[in-house]
């Protein structure tokens, strides 16, 4: 492994901790500047692989939506995210998956979440798509969740996972 | 054990008949083991020996095309020593091997064989154990539905004044034939089933549950549940019921203006659908749009979505939600399908503040006082419209009165 390569996995490392900080604490702005302007935001349900043209998904969002999504957390009056429940992740198992103009990385993740109904565990995978903006910092392109019991049925999902 | 008949009044109904676990399981018997409970569509299993898993309420079901074409509800339970006989969520085949003795069911339910068989003296099981059935499976419009009851009214004469729904929406395919290919998210709520039947055509609700969206995507949907709204809501008989939005959508007169859309946006879909109706009848069923209307007890028709309600314990419902696809409609489908993943489910922009207040009413109702929940709302402007259905303005409970009634019917029974 090269020093540019342990670089970048590191680069890359601090990229998806500061995601998931900022998901955890519903810093909803900060987060949303994370994504490119051709983002898509997705959660199969079902099956990993399913299409999600043609298959109902949890979430699949481009980024008007992933827009929309943020400005009614932010309205006060998003019911099931008032108050927002208590969240917080470990992310693990990072991979970075393919170097180059654009960045994959793989990463696995459990989230505890805390609200009236309970205590909600929620674990997966999570792919991410890379790209470096104009001051060389990293962006969002893509971010892929995938939920290991997203072939069964689930509670309301109210924060960003 | 509590009398049905004195926790229901014509404006009030009493707390316990969402908390009270004695009184889910003699609705399971009464009502979710008895009348006609939608199951599946058609186009779930395609082929021959397609097969699909689904429920009536806690039951397994396995639904099934036969060789020959023919729909089956067989349940999921080994007739020798009740082992899961199928464990895929969908498939093809002609036959279910259970998994631990070996026996053997055709996809009509005949048991084919048994392993090692002269350990039965040489009697012959096949007749006497196949599989469980659903003894009725009847459908309408492609959407199966299946009673336990060996007798009763058929489904024409249950879904009564429900029909016109299924008619209204298969009118919208240039085809007139709904698919349901889209697969089915399944929403988790801590929350007796009546909670979510009751919210589905709740009139009241839409201005206050879901203003965060109605204002972030500058929807008119809300005033379409406004105090001024010409929308009606309406008891279509046997616990079905309806918010009729069509008088609003005429008033508008815009094709297509219920999807948020226009004409111009979708040519290929309006043309189709000329080309199958006429160009006047196309603009009329265009204006109207899609039915909003719950088939009691478990099917919501949501204008673009299908719901499914599965109560689980009285405590549990997991509601099932897909797009509605239609056929001949390629141009609109991947809308339908885009839209509904944005509102429904999990984390619907719609529906997770639905299933919020479902699970809020619920902790709510474990409070003792005061008993009763309210259904007053509209009841001194209640009316009847042409067809002889009662009717009340936009934001009214007529619908939640009329389900508390046929489910008094049921249950006193």
């Amino acid at each position: 492994v090269t020093a540019t390569a342990t670089d970048t996995l590191r680069e890359v490392e601090q990229f998806i901790f500061r995601e998931a900080r900022l998901a955890d604490e519903h810093a909803y702005d900060d987060w949303e500047a994370l994504w490119t302007d051709d983002a898509v935001y997705w959660v199969p349900f079902g099956s990993d692989d399913a299409d999600p043209e043609m298959r109902m998904s949890v979430i699949y969002d481009n980024r008007s939506r992933i827009a929309t999504r943020i400005k009614q957390f932010k309205t006060g009056k998003r019911h099931s995210a008032t108050p927002p429940p208590r969240v917080r992740r470990v992310v693990s198992n990072i991979e970075l998956l393919e170097d180059g103009e654009e960045l994959r990385a793989g990463a696995n993740f459990v989230v505890y979440e805390s609200r009236e109904r309970g205590i909600t565990l929620w674990a997966g995978r999570a792919e991410y798509q890379l790209r470096r903006a104009p001051d060389d910092t990293l962006r969002m392109a893509r971010k892929h969740v995938f939920l290991v019991n997203n072939d069964r049925s689930l509670d309301t999902l109210s924060f960003l996972i | 054990m509590s009398v049905i008949a004195d926790l229901i009044e014509r404006d009030r109904v009493h707390g316990s008949l969402y908390t009270d676990p004695e009184i889910f399981e003699r609705e399971l018997d009464q009502i979710w083991y008895r009348t006609w409970v939608y199951v599946g569509h058609v186009s779930e299993v395609p082929e021959p020996n397609d097969y699909v898993r689904k429920s009536i309420g806690p039951q397994p079901v396995i639904m099934t095309r036969d060789r020959q074409g023919q729909i089956h509800l067989l349940l999921n339970r080994c007739s020798h020593r009740a082992n899961m006989v199928c464990d895929a969520e969908q498939g093809n085949s002609s036959a279910f091997r259970c998994p631990y003795h070996g026996w053997t069911f055709s996809n009509t339910g005949k048991l084919l064989g048994y392993p090692f068989n002269s350990g039965y003296g040489g009697t012959e099981l096949k007749a006497e154990l196949g599989l469980g059935r659903v003894p009725r499976v009847e459908e309408y419009k492609g959407f199966v539905f299946g009673s336990f009851a060996a007798d009763g009214p058929s489904l024409s004469e249950h879904l009564g004044g429900a029909t016109d729904a299924f008619d209204r929406l298969a009118r919208l395919s240039p085809l007139d034939e709904v698919e349901v290919t889209a697969g089915w998210v399944k929403h988790r709520v801590k929350a007796n089933w009546k909670m979510l039947l009751e919210n589905e055509t709740d009139g009241y609700h839409p201005q206050f549950v879901h203003a965060s969206i109605f204002s972030v995507a500058q929807s008119g949907i809300g005033e379409l549940y406004g105090d001024k709204s010409t929308a009606v809501s309406r008891d279509l008989g046997g616990g079905h019921t309806e918010n009729d939005l069509r008088p609003e959508f005429r008033r508008l007169g815009q094709p297509l203006g219920w999807f948020g859309t226009t004409a111009e946006k979708l040519p290929e879909y309006v043309s189709a659908m000329e080309a199958a109706h006429g160009a006047e009848q196309a603009r009329e069923i265009l204006i109207d749009g899609s039915p909003h209307v719950m088939v009691f007890p478990n099917l919501f028709i949501a204008e673009i979505q299908l719901f499914v309600l599965q109560p689980l314990a009285v405590d549990q419902t997991v509601q099932h939600v897909t797009a509605v696809q239609l056929k001949g409609g390629r141009e609109m489908n991947r809308r339908l399908l885009q839209q509904t993943i944005g509102s429904v489910g999990p984390a619907g922009l719609l529906l997770a503040d639905d299933s919020e207040m479902y699970e809020r009413n619920f902790r709510g109702a474990q409070a003792l006082r005061p008993e009763w929940l309210v259904l007053k709302r509209g009841l001194h402007r209640e009316r009847t419209d042409s067809d002889g259905f009662t009717v009340g303005d936009a934001t009214d409970e007529v619908p939640q009165r009329a389900i508390w009634r046929r489910y008094e019917e049921l249950m006193g029974s």
